[in-house]
């Protein structure tokens, strides 16, 4: 058995996987050295993990768009960042008039209600116009090219936002009925985050039970597995596909309204990050999983939050908080060394380049 | 084609309606009111009215195209018709936007805008001023559209060259050639007024360019005389020579500002030589190839800074060590990636784009690496007693460069190893199965890349004597892989065409800086969906592009 | 026919290559040169400020004040037009280069108002300063600039805004004096003008006898804070310096307070956050929150009364930073200047300025008044008024008040 092993692992795969075992090795001697020293009490623990399940949970609303049409289309689609920016983009001006004639504040349900309907509307409507003008006439072409064409509807719709609305922030009016704090046994959790964790928990469900039990989900999963037959079988291929960037579009609109009950402004460049990021965790659980998607997501925004303090700061990194992105694309690294599908991926991406 | 006898009211609705959208956008988003006062022709139309009108112009065109219809009179009221219904959304637009308070939200809906669309004119009488003035602008495109084809070219080439030089008139009195007399009294005193052209240059420039249009039409297409191959030879040979020569001297006859860009569109032909082996060649997406921009830079800048004081080597004895430190970053980016595929490989390379950034950034390696403050008073490049100080003196050595790497990068096309690159790209199993080691072709792709882009740093640091963390950015990375694609993927001349088109232009065109993402978006939507091999492209890609796209559609 | 036509044009192109331009007109007795102004002509100032990109707010804001100045002179100066164009400048060395070579080749410019931001400027420099240019600029804060000797410091140049030394050491000083605080922590976000800001304020804090617990960063357009706040409540300060901009600043300060650990913390800004965008970024949270400024309060009446009403009524809201003060003082020190030293007739006929006399004459600036305070300027070009005072946030007040000196 180590004769065949020896076998099929060659030079390379050993120099790789010890870039990877060094990678894990400072994770685990930062981590041992911070937990010795103690600095942080387990307060601050808890709230980093629970600022870390709530990023998450937003990186997952948006992976979700991503992983979704990837599926479907083997496609990139980069302007979905923007899909997430112009929906809540647009609902500040009705959160903004909302509360100019009181009605926000004294109706938070339904003004929440009206905003995040308003945001899912603008982003899917968005999401399908890209994918009937952009994407649709592409959709035998070789890769790159819809990806470059991604590159430019995402710039595009970047700077006709930022030419509508102006090129500062705005900013939601705050929703009295959001702050402060709700108890969980003894553990405090800002009402704002718990209402996104418990949010994007809950339409990942809903997402999950579309996709895997019903029938528009069945048709979205064999147009995945191999387009021609899917159409063979009868399956109306355009409709499935505007229906999966719909979806993609509803759950980046939610997400965009999520974020700005946290972060509470918006910006003509405030998708481009989150976008990256949530792609990446999308590549991260497995792309093409809706779960993986979920997954990807809440790992990612866990390691965000906890990285830096847990384990750079032990190897003695000043300013450790600086370089937290790039310990995301570090364990990225890390887990793709050692499973190139991501957690979840059930295959190895069979496409090239 | 449409039954001759019926008006075609859809296609006018929606070419109407098309134009009017676009229209509105384009002005919403501020287009417009920005250009306002550029005159194309002192007085008279400015570039932002054009702007407002060009939807208009090319929807009336191409409907008209579209359609037969056998009378004067219907196409009149057809063009008219459109220009109508974008007239009337235009002036909804007014209305909406003189009643309520609507420039809360859209900024750019402002009374200015207003006040251009109706010209001036209050409303409600001025209500009625955007339908008559789009009605007049279909009439004019259907007049041109009527016009036989000799006069048509004509009247439009004229029309183009006197819209180009008033817009460009700014660029074109920053030629260093035309500062000088007797070009500076032509340029100022008889074409150019103070914004756009005068009356008087627009006449001249309309004559003279939709007069040679005429009279090539006229002559025909000339008849190949008959040359021997020696013959054709010698007069390729010379223009060669001519063209280089064109080249050498540039940088004087053209100034300092087009220098400039010059020198910024070489560095980016450069990294695009390099990407072309990477993405082009080999079909390997990377990302993060900024990495290896700033990684060039940086040695470069920390082995000669006076400033960071570490090392105090020269320009020239720094660049070998830079080329080195580069192509092993290319080996050791490389040697994770090489099992992953596809989307994997663009993340991961992406991230390490990302961590370079944030490590040249970072506060932790600010003491070797500068920090936020970059490196600065990085020593210029000296041979003898000639020091390469101006941006003149550093286009030669840019120049050198490129012809270097696209030397290289051609022999290698050619080359057992290139081919070999392009199996990979076609499908990495079967090469595999032929015997390619792919672990030594995929690694040799990115050193080579790297190799490329580090040169291309390190002339860059010598450009700006200094580094900053803030310019080693994804956005480079993107930058490079478009104009790469836009140029024709795999193909060396398109890397050329596709950092003139995506780096010279932008650079020259600095009005439009503030819309310059949005153009850039634009054209590469548009150029994706219509020519996707890119401008110059590489044979094989051509075929192999229309091969698909035209084999499997199911429609 | 094309290949006749092809070696005239070369014959021309090489000829005129080798061409030296005629010498200017001698009437001029400027030892570098003179701009002509002829009767009809404008008058040209150029800007160079980052007016595209994510930053834009910072070059907008400043040329808006800048128009303002022009538009208070009727648009004129000397019965010529004002010509006020100008380039983007990237805030980046790149940008910086690329403005300064456009502005540089083209010689009807007089003055030059930029650039936004410090790395820019070293590029384009060089350049302006070979062309005989004067350039004021309204917000580059690097102290290197106006160094006698520096290599970055080049004749030619003055700014209207503070020097990071300036402003920093303020900081430190209203902190250890004032508020009697001791324990202090620092977040930049990787700017230049941020990172060298808190440095100064470290280096000041621990000569007056503080102690720094923390100097963390974070990016420009990070959004959760969660981390780096739990890193510093680590060492317990009394007081987070963080001198960076709108959108981040915001997000510190609606997160700070909800970080354990930080429930107390005192908590300031410099002028990239005097705006008031923050105050509505941040609701409720901003209140007590201080920030740094140049001092308003010795300017008057007229910039309620005034300034601000035309401002909003040209550009739709109202100013959304404070470097649109300097760009306004920084266009009327140039203007004053011009009108001093331009030969001819001063109402709408041929001028003559001097390049080097309009240079002399900025320098030579003594208790301008300006918007931003008394302006004199140094030798090296340091012509912000010294005083930086020191503000308060209160919610829903806007501009903040001042409470110190």
């Amino acid at each position: 058995m180590l004769k065949r092993w020896r076998q099929r692992v060659t030079f390379i795969d050993i120099i790789v996987w010890a870039i990877g075992a060094a990678i894990g090795f400072a994770v685990v001697y930062g981590t041992i050295v911070t937990w010795r020293a103690a600095e942080y009490s387990a307060e601050q623990w808890i709230n980093l993990t629970i600022d870390g399940l709530k990023l998450g949970g937003i990186y997952a609303l948006i992976a979700l768009g991503y992983t979704l049409v990837y599926g479907i289309l083997r496609m990139i689609n980069f302007a979905h960042s923007e899909v997430f920016m112009v929906g809540p983009f647009t609902a500040v001006f009705l959160a903004k008039y909302l509360n100019s004639i009181g009605f926000y504040n004294n109706n938070p349900i339904l003004s929440l209600i009206l905003i995040t309907v308003l945001s899912a509307t603008i982003s899917a409507t968005t999401a399908i116009l890209l994918e009937r003008i952009a994407y649709r006439p592409l959709r035998y072409a070789p890769r790159l090219v819809p990806l470059i064409t991604a590159i430019g509807a995402s710039f595009f719709l970047q700077y006709t936002f930022r030419g509508f609305y102006g090129n500062d922030p705005e900013t939601y009016p705050t929703l009295d009925a959001l702050t402060g704090v709700l108890y969980v046994g003894k553990i405090p959790i800002p009402k704002t985050d718990a209402l996104v964790i418990v949010s994007s928990m809950v339409l990942m469900l809903i997402l999950y039970t579309i996709v895997q039990r019903t029938k528009i989900g069945k048709a979205m999963r064999s147009v995945s597995e191999d387009k021609e037959a899917a159409a063979l079988m009868g399956i109306n291929v355009d409709r499935v596909i505007v229906f999966t960037f719909t979806l993609g579009g509803i759950s980046a609109g939610i997400a965009g309204i999520l974020y700005s009950l946290i972060y509470s402004q918006v910006h003509f460049y405030m998708g481009f990050i989150p976008g990256l990021k949530a792609f990446t965790a999308a590549v991260l659980g497995g792309i093409g999983n809706v779960v993986g998607a979920w997954l990807g997501g809440t790992l990612l925004g866990l390691i965000e939050s906890l990285g830096p303090n847990l384990f750079l700061s032990g190897l003695g990194i000043p300013a450790a908080n600086q370089l937290k992105d790039g310990i995301a694309f570090a364990i990225l690294v890390f887990i793709l060394i050692f499973r190139p599908q991501g957690i979840l991926g059930e295959r190895a991406s069979k496409t090239k380049v | 084609m449409k039954n001759d006898l019926s008006f075609p009211w859809k296609l006018a609705l929606s070419a109407g309606a098309t134009a009017g959208g676009i229209a509105i956008l384009v002005s919403l988003v501020g287009l417009v009111e920005a250009f306002s006062d550029s005159y194309i022709i002192q007085g008279t139309i400015t570039v932002g009215e054009l702007i407002l009108y060009f939807p208009l112009i090319l929807l009336v065109y191409t409907s008209i195209r579209k359609i037969t219809l056998p009378s004067l009179g219907r196409k009149v009221a057809f063009s008219a018709m459109i220009g109508v219904i974008m007239g009337l959304m235009l002036s909804i637009l007014v209305i909406i936007g003189t009643t309520t308070n609507i420039r809360e939200m859209f900024i750019n809906a402002s009374p200015a805008l207003f006040n251009l669309l109706t010209r001036g004119v209050p409303p409600p009488l001025g209500l009625l001023v955007p339908p008559l003035v789009c009605i007049l602008v279909a009439w004019i495109t259907l007049g041109i559209f009527l016009l036989p084809d000799i006069f048509r070219k004509a009247v439009t080439m004229g029309l183009l060259w006197v819209i180009v030089s008033g817009t460009l008139r700014d660029q074109i009195l920053l030629v260093y050639l035309f500062q000088q007399e007797p070009f500076s009294t032509i340029l100022r005193s008889l074409l150019f007024a103070q914004s756009g052209l005068s009356l008087m240059g627009a006449l001249i420039i309309f004559a003279l360019s939709g007069g040679y249009s005429y009279y090539s039409s006229i002559r025909g297409p000339r008849t190949k005389t008959s040359r021997t191959p020696q013959a054709q030879k010698k007069r390729r040979i010379a223009l060669f020579m001519f063209l280089g020569l064109i080249i050498l001297i540039l940088p004087q006859v053209l100034g300092l500002f087009f220098t400039e860009i010059l020198d910024s569109t070489g560095l980016f032909i450069m990294m695009g030589l390099g990407l072309n082996i990477v993405v082009g060649f080999a079909g390997l997406l990377d990302l993060g190839y900024v990495a290896f921009y700033a990684i060039g830079a940086y040695t470069v800048g920390v082995l000669t800074s006076t400033g960071l004081g570490l090392y105090q080597l020269t320009f020239w004895q720094a660049v070998p060590i830079a080329l080195l430190i580069t192509w092993l970053a290319g080996i050791i980016l490389g040697l994770p990636v090489l099992r992953m595929r596809g989307d994997y490989l663009a993340i991961v390379t992406l991230g390490f784009g990302e961590i370079v950034r944030l490590l040249v950034l970072s506060n932790w390696l600010q003491a070797f690496l500068g920090g936020t403050q970059g490196i600065q008073s990085i020593a210029q490049p000296v041979i003898g007693p000639m020091k390469f100080n101006t941006l003149q003196e550093l286009y030669y050595l840019i120049l050198i460069g490129i012809v270097i790497v696209a030397f290289i990068a051609w022999r290698l096309k050619e080359s057992r190893l290139g081919r070999s690159w392009m199996a990979i790209r076609e499908d990495e199993d079967v090469a595999q199965a032929m015997g390619i080691n792919l672990v030594l072709t995929k690694l040799l792709a990115f050193s080579t890349g790297a190799l490329f882009a580090g040169l291309a740093g390190t002339l860059g640091a010598a450009k700006l004597t200094s580094v900053y963390p803030h310019s080693m950015t994804f956005i480079v990375s993107i930058n490079v892989l478009v104009l790469i694609i836009i140029g024709g993927m795999g193909s060396i001349p398109g890397v050329f065409v596709g950092a003139l088109v995506l780096v010279g232009l932008p650079g020259v065109l600095t009005e439009f800086q503030e819309y310059r993402l949005w153009f850039y978006g634009l054209a590469l939507v548009f150029m994706m969906l219509n020519r996707p091999e890119g401008l110059w492209p590489e044979a094989r890609r051509k075929r192999e592009l229309h091969e698909e796209i035209t084999e499997i559609v199911p429609e | 026919m094309s290949k006749r036509l092809l070696i005239i044009l070369a014959v021309m192109v090489l000829a005129f290559a080798f061409l030296s331009a005629c010498a200017p007109k001698a009437e001029c007795t400027d030892s570098i040169g003179c701009v002509e102004v002829k009767s009809g002509d404008p008058i040209h100032i150029a800007y160079a400020m980052v007016i595209a990109g994510p930053d834009a707010t910072l070059g907008i804001d400043s040329r808006n004040g800048a128009e303002i100045a022009i538009d208070e002179k009727g648009g004129k100066l000397l019965g010529h037009d004002i010509k006020f164009d100008g380039e983007d400048d990237g805030c980046s060395a790149e940008g910086g280069q690329a403005a300064g070579t456009k502005l540089a080749a083209d010689p009807s410019i007089v003055a030059v108002l930029g650039t936004s931001c410090s790395s820019a400027l070293r590029a384009a420099m060089p350049l302006w300063s070979a062309a005989g240019f004067t350039v004021v600029s309204a917000s580059n804060t690097a102290p290197d600039l106006t160094l006698a000797g520096n290599e970055n410091n080049h004749p030619g140049y003055l700014r209207t805004a503070h020097s990071d030394k300036v402003q920093g050491a303020a900081a430190a000083e209203f902190v250890y004096e004032k508020l009697g605080l001791r324990k202090a922590a620092t977040i930049h976000d990787g700017s230049i003008y941020a990172d060298s800001l808190q440095q100064v304020f470290v280096d000041k804090f621990k000569e007056l006898g503080g102690t720094i617990t923390a100097q963390e960063s974070v990016s420009p357009d990070q959004v959760d804070m969660s981390g780096v706040l739990t890193s510093i409540a680590a060492g317990s300060p009394e007081f987070i310096y963080h001198p960076i901009f709108i959108a981040a600043g915001t997000q510190l300060i609606l997160q700070a307070r909800s970080t354990p650990g930080l429930e107390n913390v005192v908590q300031m800004g410099a002028d990239g956050m005097f705006s008031p965008d923050v105050m509505e970024g941040a609701g409720p949270a901003v209140e007590g929150v201080f920030v740094s400024s140049p001092d308003f309060t010795k300017f008057g009446p007229d910039y309620e009364a005034k300034f601000v009403p035309a401002y909003e009524a040209k550009f739709g809201s109202k100013p959304v930073s404070i470097f649109h003060a300097h760009a306004y003082d920084a266009l009327n020190l140039v203007a004053a200047c011009i009108e001093k030293v331009a030969v001819g007739s001063k109402d709408g006929g041929d001028l003559l300025i001097g390049r080097q006399a309009l240079r002399d004459c900025m320098y030579a600036t003594k208790d301008f008044s300006g918007l931003t305070g008394n302006l004199t300027c140094t030798p090296t070009g340091d012509c912000a008024d010294p005083n930086i005072a020191v503000y308060q946030y209160h919610e829903g007040q806007y501009p903040p008040e001042k409470v110190w000196p």
